[in-house]
């Protein structure tokens, strides 16, 4: 019988000793997983309500169309949050310098900072060395400086466009945290589902992996590159609900920079 | 492990607070006591913003003498909706701002457009450091003869138009605007503008009283409307039996 007694003491001194193992598993378990950067979280506990997102889409789509010696960059000019249009009079375009613009959509606060920024870098340089920085110059800077904010991104998606140090037409494209690429063309944005296949269509060259080496400018005319983006905005504007209300286009090249504008469909 | 240690008390301005301080969360989660819609339109001879008197406290009208238009030095006026407690605190921004411009005695004063710079600075820096000043504020004035009106949200997202709206007013007063703003409007229209927006706002936004301020900015200075109420019409056949009609309902 004291071997019975025993026995049933030490089945439940073993289940006692499973269940807190269990326990300690369970809670290393929980420490092991990554803590969620929850701006309510800290030390108050899980969440009780909605909180509030930093980011927000303001919308709106940019392209920009390189040249054998000019640069077309335009972006639409709708601001819109959620289902509602803010203003249909907003510039997403930015100029930096006599031979390089920056055109950005996604969220408008972390666009605006990122250009001052870009802007601020720009003026630093010009007082050090006495001139402008060049746009393959200006597009490694824009890169390194979103990567710099690659754990709390700029919800900003940029096309920049101008002239490389032999006066030619160049483009690039980058996504939220730096990383880019010199291409012939680009668009980025809301719309940009809808035109990046128009794009391709028209002015998509050969391969760079084939030999001899192909010219990645487009062999349109500026005016006929002018025309190719004011239909593509046209197109996006009518399937792309924040995309519309009127389009900037700047156009770079030997003899400075051009604006125009277009007008887009209000709805 | 190296470097500084987190104690209870570090600077609530350090970039790591929301992440290190050890206690109670102690940076904006929710808003207590909020406005609503703040209206801005700019006519013939300058800017007029509209705004009612409520503070709500979620879903009670608690306080109905809620002035949330304020002068910003000579040229300015700024309104806000969402959380009072910040639209005070930021007002304590401003005046330092306004404070510190006058000081400098030199015959130059702030803009609008430059004190819209610089909340929106505020609000995105409150922002980047996840601890926002739960506000849209619209600001408006006049300085050497240019209109200015425009918008800052709470995350930092700034604009301007000839027109613009907080919070409901984007969904309800900002049609009407498009429909009826023109140029050069003139002082009664855009008063019996505003006011119809603002009615509009009155039926359908619950957290709305009726009971207004609208501000006239001009080139010859700023003033705001004593609190008055709005004429309203519950008349209406559309508001009796408002589901005659409707499939699926009773």
């Amino acid at each position: 019988m004291h071997e019975n007694i025993a026995n049933i003491e030490n089945s439940k001194r073993a289940k006692k000793k499973e269940h807190a193992n269990q326990s300690r598993e369970n809670r290393n378990m929980a420490m092991m997983m990554p803590p969620r950067l929850n701006p309510t979280d800290s030390a108050s506990g899980p969440k009780q309500h909605q909180t509030w997102s930093p980011y927000d889409n303001n919308g709106g789509t940019c392209v920009a169309i390189a040249g054998a010696d000019y640069c077309v960059i335009a972006a639409d000019t709708r601001m819109s949050t959620g289902f509602s249009i803010l203003t249909r009079d907003h510039s997403k375009i930015f100029v930096i310098s006599e031979t390089c613009a920056l055109a950005s959509s996604g969220f408008q606060a972390d666009i605006s900072a990122l250009q001052k920024n870009l802007d601020a870098r720009h003026q630093t340089y010009q007082h050090q060395h006495g001139k402008q920085m060049s746009c393959p110059a200006m597009a490694q800077l824009l890169s390194n400086t979103l990567y710099y904010k690659r754990f709390f991104p700029y919800y900003a998606f940029n096309v920049l466009g101008g002239l490389d140090d032999q006066g030619k037409g160049c483009v690039y494209s980058y996504d939220a945290v730096g990383s880019y690429e010199r291409v012939g063309y680009a668009a980025q944005g809301s719309g940009m589902q809808l035109i990046m296949p128009v794009l391709d269509n028209q002015l998509k060259s050969a391969s760079p992996l084939v030999l001899p080496k192909r010219e990645t400018a487009t062999p349109l005319t500026e005016a006929e590159a002018v025309d190719l983006v004011k239909d593509t905005f046209a197109s996006a504007a009518e399937r792309d609900i924040y995309t519309g209300d009127g389009v900037e286009i700047v156009t770079i090249n030997a003899r400075g920079i051009q604006k125009q504008y277009m007008e887009l469909k209000k709805d | 492990m190296t470097g500084k240690q987190p104690y209870v008390g570090q600077a609530l301005d350090s970039p790591h607070a929301f992440t290190l301080a050890p206690g109670p969360t102690k940076h904006t989660q929710y808003p207590y006591v909020t406005g609503t819609s703040v209206l801005g339109i700019k006519y013939k001879d300058g800017v007029l913003i509209a705004a009612d008197t409520a503070g709500s406290y979620g879903s009670t009208v608690r306080y109905k003498s809620v002035e949330r238009l304020k002068t910003c030095g000579k040229h300015c006026l700024i309104g806000a909706s969402g959380e009072i407690s910040d639209f005070q605190q930021i007002l304590s921004y401003v005046d330092k701002l306004i404070l510190n411009d006058y000081m400098w005695d030199d015959g130059n004063n702030l803009s609008p457009r430059d004190i819209h710079n610089y909340l929106t600075r505020i609000m995105y820096n409150k922002r980047n450091s996840f601890d926002p000043l739960w506000n849209t504020l619209v600001i408006g004035g006049v300085k050497n003869g240019e209109k200015y009106l425009g918008v800052v949200t709470m995350i930092g997202v700034h604009y301007e138009d000839n027109h613009v709206a907080s919070g409901f007013g984007n969904h309800l007063a900002r049609p009407i605007f498009r429909d009826e703003w023109h140029e050069n409007m003139t002082l009664e229209e855009g008063i019996q503008l505003l006011e119809k927006a603002l009615t509009v706002l009155f039926y359908r936004d619950r957290s709305a009283i009726n009971k207004v301020q609208v501000a006239n900015i001009t080139a010859e200075g700023i003033n705001i409307s004593e609190p008055y109420a709005l004429k309203t019409n519950w008349d209406y056949k559309a508001f009796k039996n408002p589901t005659a009609g409707a499939v699926g309902s009773w």
